[in-house]
C-alpha cells in the first residue's frame, strides 16, 4: 500500500504549509535573535511542529506510523535548515565583529620602557666578563688613600718626578684622592700571595679639567703575579682583550713608556677598529689607538709587598671613559658626568 | 721639548728622512708630538737684486726692476723705505706664499698668495719681502726685524731659493719625554738617543777652555744646605764685555722659543737647551764679600726676582746669597740685585744640582716658574752639572766676551754622585722577563750603543752605567733598554703557559650591586655618574643650615675650584643638579639613579681614613609624584627582601608634607621627598623634583636571602574593606592594626582613597585589599570571623568604621 494513500491529504497539506512557513520566516532572519525567534516558532515545545504532532491522536491508528515518519522528517528538515542558517549567521556576525574590532596596528605600542646603564657600567661589565674568563677576580679599594698606597709603595717616592704626571687632590698631609687604581695592587699583594690575578675598577681623581680630562674618572687595573710571567704573556693577554673588546681583527702594539711601578713599561695601542689600520679620523691617521698603559711589575713594588723574586708579574691600567668613548664614539667626556637623559637613553643595549 | 734638526746634526749625522727619525724615536720611547717645518707656509721666494728703482711721485712707492737671475727680471712696486738700486732682498714671485701682515707690517694675519697686480697704474709682478712676511724676526735672521725689506748679503746669488739662505728649511721636533728620562730634556740628550737608535757615532759638545791664571780675588762658596744642593760649581769670568750674541746663538735660542738678551745670559740659556742644565750668571761686583752662601731662607726673608716680583720666603725655600742677602731663588730665578747689566764686567757662573722636590715645592708655593725650575723639577744629574759648567766657559771663549779665569770653586757634598754606577744583569734573566730569546751579542751591541760599558762573562753582563742614567737600577731596567732598541715587535703573545689556573669573576657583593642596577634600569631609570665633590654652594641651594652635619664634609686642600671642593656626604645636591640641568635643556621628564660612594669623615680635620659608604639615590622630575618615587623604593626593598617603613619627616629641601624618613628594621636608612616649592621657585623650575637616597652599605647587610616556601595547601582568601576614618589616620596605622589582628594576614594593600562630601568633613575613606593565607586548614567561613575581629580592632584603636 502506498504511504500517500495512507496519509490524508489534510496532513500532507499541513506539512507542506509548515515547510512554506519555515521558508518564509527564514527570509526574515538577520540576527541571532530573530533566528531564535523563528526557530522557536517551529521547534519549541509550543512551536508549530509540536502542535502538529499533538494532532497525532486524531490520526487513525493505521496511518500513525507513516504520519509519524513524515512529522519526524519535517522536524529534522527544519532543524537542519535553522542549523545551517545559524552557521551562516554566526559567520557573518563574527565577520562584523572582527571588522569592528580591527586595529590600526601601526599605532604606537604601550610599553614600560627600560632605562639604561651608564656607559661606564657597560664597559666595566664587558671588561670583567672578558677577564674573569681568564681567571681574574674583582677587587675594589678605597677612593681616599694614603700617600703610601698611592705613591710610595708604587715606587714613586716623595721627590719622584712621576708625581707631577698626576696632579693630586690632597685632603690632609697623608690622605689624598687616589690618582690611580694601581693603589689597589698593593692592598691585594699585601694580603694575598701568588698566584694573583685581579681586576680593580674604580673612580680616580686628578686635578685636571679640560675638554679631554675630567677631575674624576674611572680606571680598571689588572694585575697578574705568578711564576714565570713574561712580557709575552702580557702581550698575549692584551691581544685577547683587544679582540674581545674591539673585534676579532684587532691587533695590539707595545711601545716603550714609563710608569714608576712597572719595568719595562709600555703603552699599548690597538689597531684602529674603525678603519682597520688604514688611518682615519678616529686614529688621527695613524692606524693605531692608544688604549692603556702596562708593564712588568717593578721589582721594588713586589719586594715592598713581600713577594720574592721567584715571582714576576705584569700590570695594566686603562681609562674606562676612554674605552667607552672609543667603543661608542662619544665625542665629549663631559657628557658622561652630566646625566643628560638624551645621552643616557642611547645606551639601552 | 723642542729640538731643531739643524742643531741635532751638530752631534750626530742624521742622513735619513725626518719620518725615519720620528719612527726611530717613537720605537725607542720618545713620541714626537709634532714635526714643524720652519718654512711650512713660505714658498716661491727667490733672491732678487734691485736694478732700477724709480719713485712714484706723490707716494711712498718705488717702481723697481728686480733681477732674479735665470728666472728673469720683473717689475715690482715696493713701498719699503730701504729699497734702492743694488740691494738684494727676498722676492715673492707670482704664485708664491708669504705671511700677510696688518697695517703695522709687524703683525702676522695669515698666509697670502702673491698675484700679479697694479699699484697706482704700475704693473707689479711680485713682492719684495720683509723679514716678518717670511715669518722671521731679528733673532732668527739678522736684519729680519727691520720694518722694511729684509736685506740679504751682497754675495747672495740671485735667483736662488731664499729658504735655505735664511734658515726656513729647518725642522723642529716637539718630543715628549717620559719622567724617567730627564737626561733627554736637552738637544744633546735627544741626539744621544738618535745616535743609539740610528747606530751612528755621537759627537760631544766642545767643553775645552783655557783657565787663565791671574791675581784674581778669592771667591768663597759655602753650602749650608747640602741636602738641597748636593753640588755647586762657581766659576769666575773676568773682563766681561756685555754685548749681542752672534747670529747662530740667537737663531738657536729663537728656534726653541727663547729671546736673546745678551751674550752672557744667552750662553746660560744656550747651555740650558743644549745640555738640560740650568745655569745662572751673577754680576760678581754686586755680590757682597765676593761670596756665595747656599742656605735655607729665613722665615720672612724677602727677594725680588729678575722679573720684578717680590716674594716673602720661608725655611723651606732655598736661596743663593752673597755675604749678606739672598741674590737668587735657587734653581728658579735670579735676583734683581745681582742681574747682568750692560755695564757688568765680571761674572760668576753658577752651575748646580738642586734637589728636585725642593725646587718643585718652592716653585709651587710661590707660584714662580721658569725654564730652570721646570728642568730641576724633572731632575738634573751631576754629570751634566760638570759638563755644562765647562761648556759655558768654552762658549765665553768662543764668543770672546770675557776672560775665563782659574778661579773655580767646585763644592761637592756627601749627597754628590761622582762615580759611575756598576751593576750586573744576566742574559737569561733579561730573556726570562721578556719571554723571548734576545741573542747575547745583540744585547751587548745595544747596551754599548747606549754608552754602557759592557763586559760579558758567560751569562752575566758586567755593566758600567752612564752617569746621566740615574734611572737605571735593576736588571729589569736593562731588559727595558734592550727591548726598546731591539724592538717591541719581537714580543709575541703567549697565554700564561706557566701560570696557575685561578677562578675569577665578580664578588657576591658586586653581583648584588649589578642586580640592583638591573632592577632599576628595568624600571625605566637611567643610571648616571656625577662628581664625588661639589661646592658648599650646592648645599646652600638645598637650604642646609649652617650647622647641618652634611656640611661637616671632607675638604680638598687644593681643589680645582670652590665648585669642586668638598667630598659629598649626601648625593641630594648632585641629583637635584641633574634634574635642573635636564629641565633647563628641555628634557621635561626623567628618572635617574646613581649608586656611588659618599665620604663620611670620622673627625675633622681628617686624620684617618674616612668611611666610604655606597649610597643609592633616585631622582625624578616631570609628571611623577611622591608615590611613583615611593613605588621604586618599595621595589628596592622587595629586591633586598626587606620591608621599609616610612615616617613623615622633613629635610631642609623637601616639601614638609611630602617627605619621609625610610627605616628598615627600625634603623634609619634613607629619606624620600619632593623638593620644596620655595626651592623650586629659587631654581625657577616649574616641574616637581623628587629625590630618594638610601644607605646601600647599610641595606646590603640587612638584605635577607630568598628562602623558598612550599606553595600554600589551601586557597588564599581575599577581602576588600572600605573603611571610614578621621583624615588624620595614616595608611600605615591602619595597615599595622590589620596585620596584627590576625596571623593569617599575609598582605595588606591600600588601593583607593576617597575624601569628599559623601564621607563627611574631616573624614576619609580608604579601601584595603587583605590577603589571608591559611597555613594549617582551609579558612572558608573563618574569614568572615577574622574580618569581624579586624573591624573590631580598627574601631577600638583608631575609631574606624566599615563604610557601607
Amino acid at each position: 500500500m502506498d504511504e500517500k494513500e495512507v496519509v490524508s491529504q489534510d496532513t500532507l497539506k499541513d506539512i507542506e504549509e509548515i515547510d512554506k512557513q519555515v521558508e518564509e520566516s527564514v527570509q526574515g532572519v538577520d540576527s541571532t535573535r530573530s533566528l531564535n525567534e523563528a526557530r522557536n516558532r517551529f521547534l519549541s515545545k509550543a512551536g508549530a511542529i509540536s502542535a502538529l504532532m499533538k494532532n497525532m491522536r486524531n490520526i487513525p491508528p493505521e496511518q500513525r506510523p507513516s504520519v509519524g515518519k513524515l512529522f519526524n522528517a519535517l522536524r529534522e528538515r527544519t532543524e537542519a535548515r535553522f542549523k545551517a542558517l545559524e552557521e551562516i549567521l554566526k559567520n557573518s556576525e563574527l565577520q562584523k565583529k572582527l571588522e569592528a574590532e580591527k586595529l590600526d596596528v601601526t599605532m604606537p605600542g604601550i610599553s614600560a620602557p627600560w632605562g639604561a646603564y651608564h656607559p661606564n657600567t657597560l664597559v666595566v661589565n664587558d671588561l670583567v666578563s672578558i677577564f674573569s674568563g681568564m681567571g681574574f677576580e674583582v677587587f675594589e679599594g678605597p677612593e681616599i688613600e694614603n700617600d703610601y698606597y698611592n705613591f710610595t709603595a708604587l715606587n714613586t717616592p716623595a721627590d719622584h718626578p712621576a708625581r707631577d704626571m698626576q696632579d693630586t687632590f690632597y685632603i690632609s698631609d697623608e690622605l689624598l684622592l687616589r690618582t690611580q687604581t694601581s693603589a689597589g695592587q698593593i692592598r691585594v699583594m699585601e694580603n694575598k700571595k701568588p698566584p694573583i690575578k685581579i681586576l680593580s675598577p674604580g673612580k680616580v681623581y686628578r686635578s685636571d679639567d679640560d675638554a679631554t680630562h675630567s677631575p674624576m674618572f674611572s680606571q680598571m687595573e689588572g694585575l697578574v703575579v705568578d711564576r714565570g710571567i713574561t712580557l709575552c704573556d702580557l702581550k698575549g693577554m692584551l691581544d685577547e682583550f683587544a679582540r674581545k673588546m674591539f673585534g676579532p681583527e684587532v691587533k695590539t702594539r707595545l711601545r716603550p713608556s714609563y710608569f714608576p711601578f712597572t719595568e719595562p713599561s709600555v703603552e699599548v695601542d690597538v689597531s684602529c677598529f674603525a678603519c682597520g689600520g688604514k688611518g682615519c679620523r678616529l686614529c688621527k691617521g695613524t692606524g693605531w689607538i692608544e688604549v692603556l698603559g702596562a708593564g712588568m711589575v717593578n721589582r721594588h713594588v713586589l719586594e715592598g709587598c713581600g713577594i720574592g723574586d721567584e715571582y714576576t708579574g705584569f700590570a695594566f691600567g686603562m681609562g674606562i671613559e676612554r674605552i667607552a668613548m672609543l667603543k661608542y664614539g662619544i665625542n665629549n667626556m663631559k657628557l658622561l658626568f652630566e646625566g643628560d637623559t638624551r645621552f643616557s637613553k642611547q645606551f639601552k643595549g | 721639548m723642542k729640538a731643531p734638526l739643524s742643531w741635532l746634526k751638530d752631534y750626530v749625522d742624521i742622513d735619513v728622512p725626518v719620518s725615519v727619525v720620528t719612527e726611530k724615536l717613537f720605537g725607542c720611547g720618545f713620541e714626537v708630538e709634532e714635526v714643524t717645518d720652519t718654512g711650512k707656509d713660505i714658498s716661491g721666494i727667490v733672491v732678487g737684486e734691485v736694478t732700477e728703482c724709480e719713485p712714484v711721485e706723490g707716494t711712498h712707492l718705488h717702481v723697481c726692476k728686480v733681477d732674479c737671475g735665470s728666472l728673469g727680471t720683473f717689475q715690482i712696486c715696493c713701498g719699503a723705505d730701504n729699497v734702492a738700486v743694488g740691494i738684494k732682498a727676498p722676492v715673492a714671485l707670482v704664485g708664491a706664499t708669504v705671511y700677510a701682515t696688518s697695517k703695522d707690517h709687524t703683525t702676522i694675519e695669515g698666509v697670502q698668495t702673491i698675484k700679479r697686480g697694479k699699484l697706482r697704474g704700475f704693473e707689479s709682478c711680485g713682492m719684495l719681502c720683509s723679514g716678518t712676511e717670511l715669518g722671521l724676526n731679528e733673532d732668527l735672521y739678522p736684519g729680519a726685524g727691520y720694518n722694511g725689506l729684509l736685506l740679504l748679503p751682497a754675495d747672495t746669488p740671485v735667483g736662488e731659493d731664499v729658504k735655505p739662505i735664511v734658515g726656513l728649511d729647518d725642522i723642529i721636533f716637539d718630543i715628549s719625554i717620559t719622567a724617567n728620562r730627564p737626561d733627554c730634556q736637552s738637544i744633546f740628550g735627544i741626539a744621544r738617543e738618535i745616535a743609539a737608535a740610528l747606530n751612528k757615532p755621537l759627537r760631544y759638545p766642545d767643553i775645552s777652555y783655557t783657565a787663565h791664571k791671574g791675581d784674581w780675588q778669592q771667591i768663597k762658596i759655602t753650602d749650608e744646605a747640602p741636602d738641597l744642593c748636593p753640588r755647586y760649581i762657581g766659576h769666575y769670568v773676568a773682563d766681561v764685555k756685555i754685548g749681542q750674541s752672534p747670529a747662530w746663538i740667537k737663531r738657536r735660542l729663537a728656534l726653541c722659543g727663547i729671546r736673546s738678551i745678551s751674550n752672557i745670559v744667552d750662553i746660560t740659556n744656550f747651555v740650558l737647551l743644549e745640555l738640560g742644565q740650568p745655569m745662572h750668571s751673577f754680576d760678581l761686583s754686586t755680590l757682597e764679600g765676593r761670596e756665595i752662601v747656599i742656605r735655607r731662607a729665613k722665615d720672612g726673608e724677602k727677594i725680588v726676582t729678575l722679573d720684578g716680583n717680590e716674594f716673602t720666603l720661608c725655611h723651606d725655600n732655598l736661596v743663593i746669597c752673597d755675604g749678606e742677602k739672598p741674590c737668587a731663588l735657587a734653581g728658579i730665578m735670579g735676583g734683581l740685585n745681582s742681574e747682568i747689566k750692560d755695564t757688568t764686567n765680571e761674572v760668576l757662573f753658577e752651575t748646580a744640582k738642586f734637589a728636585r722636590d725642593n725646587i718643585r715645592k718652592t716653585s709651587r708655593s710661590l707660584g714662580q716658574h721658569s725654564d730652570s725650575s721646570a728642568l730641576y723639577e724633572k731632575g738634573v744629574y751631576e754629570y751634566t752639572t760638570e759638563m755644562a759648567s765647562k761648556r759655558s766657559l768654552h762658549l765665553v771663549e768662543q764668543l770672546g766676551c770675557g776672560t775665563v779665569t782659574d778661579m773655580r770653586v767646585d763644592v761637592t757634598t756627601p749627597y754628590s754622585r761622582l762615580e759611575s754606577k756598576t751593576m750586573t744583569a744576566s742574559i737569561s734573566g733579561i730573556n726570562a722577563l721578556l719571554g723571548i730569546e734576545v741573542p747575547a751579542e745583540a744585547m751587548e751591541d745595544i747596551l754599548t750603543r747606549l754608552c754602557f760599558k759592557v763586559e760579558r762573562d758567560g751569562d752575566i753582563l758586567n755593566l758600567t752605567v752612564p752617569r746621566y742614567r740615574e734611572d737605571i737600577d735593576l736588571e729589569p731596567d736593562i731588559a727595558e733598554e734592550v727591548i726598546r732598541l731591539y724592538g717591541y715587535d719581537h714580543i709575541t703573545g703567549t697565554f700564561l703557559p706557566t701560570a696557575t689556573i685561578t677562578n675569577g669573576g665578580f664578588t657576591d657583593e658586586q653581583k648584588a650591586k649589578n642586580r640592583m642596577k638591573t632592577i632599576l634600569v628595568g624600571h625605566g631609570l637611567y643610571e648616571v655618574t656625577t662628581y664625588s665633590f661639589y661646592s658648599p654652594k650646592d648645599l646652600d641651594m638645598l637650604h642646609y643650615p649652617a650647622d647641618a652635619p652634611e656640611r661637616q664634609a671632607i675638604r680638598i686642600i687644593n681643589p680645582i675650584s670652590e665648585d669642586l671642593s668638598i667630598m659629598r656626604k649626601t648625593m641630594a645636591p648632585s641629583m637635584v643638579n641633574v634634574a635642573v640641568r635636564n629641565l633647563r635643556r628641555g628634557n621635561m621628564q626623567g628618572r635617574v639613579f646613581e649608586l656611588a660612594r659618599v665620604y663620611i669623615p670620622k673627625e675633622l680635620p681628617i686624620k684617618d681614613y674616612p668611611g666610604e659608604r655606597d649610597h643609592l639615590s633616585l631622582c625624578q622630575w616631570g609628571p611623577f609624584g611622591f608615590f611613583e618615587l615611593k613605588g621604586i623604593c618599595e621595589d628596592i626593598a622587595d629586591a633586598l627582601n626587606v620591608r621599609f617603613d616610612y615616617k613623615p619627616s622633613e629635610k631642609p629641601f623637601t616639601h614638609p608634607g611630602k617627605s619621609a624618613d625610610i627605616f628598615c628594621n627600625d634603623t634609619l636608612v634613607g629619606y624620600i621627598g619632593m623638593i620644596s616649592p620655595t626651592i623650586m621657585d629659587e631654581l625657577t623650575i616649574d616641574r616637581e623634583i623628587g629625590i630618594a637616597e638610601l644607605d646601600y652599605t647599610a641595606l646590603k647587610d640587612m638584605a635577607k636571602p630568598f628562602v623558598y616556601k612550599p606553595l600554600p595547601k589551601f586557597p588564599v582568601i581575599t577581602r576588600d574593606l572600605a573603611l571610614l576614618c578621621a583624615k588624620s589616620v595614616t595608611c600605615a596605622e591602619v595597615e599595622d592594626v590589620i596585620r596584627t589582628s590576625c596571623k593569617y594576614v599575609t598582605d595588606v594593600k591600600m588601593f583607593d582613597l576617597y575624601e569628599g562630601i559623601q564621607v563627611g568633613i574631616g573624614k576619609k575613606s580608604m579601601a584595603f585589599n587583605i590577603t589571608f593565607t591559611p597555613t594549617d586548614k582551609a579558612l572558608d567561613d573563618d574569614a568572615d570571623r577574622m574580618v569581624k575581629r579586624i573591624l573590631n580592632n580598627l574601631k577600638q584603636k583608631l575609631d574606624i568604621d566599615l563604610r557601607y
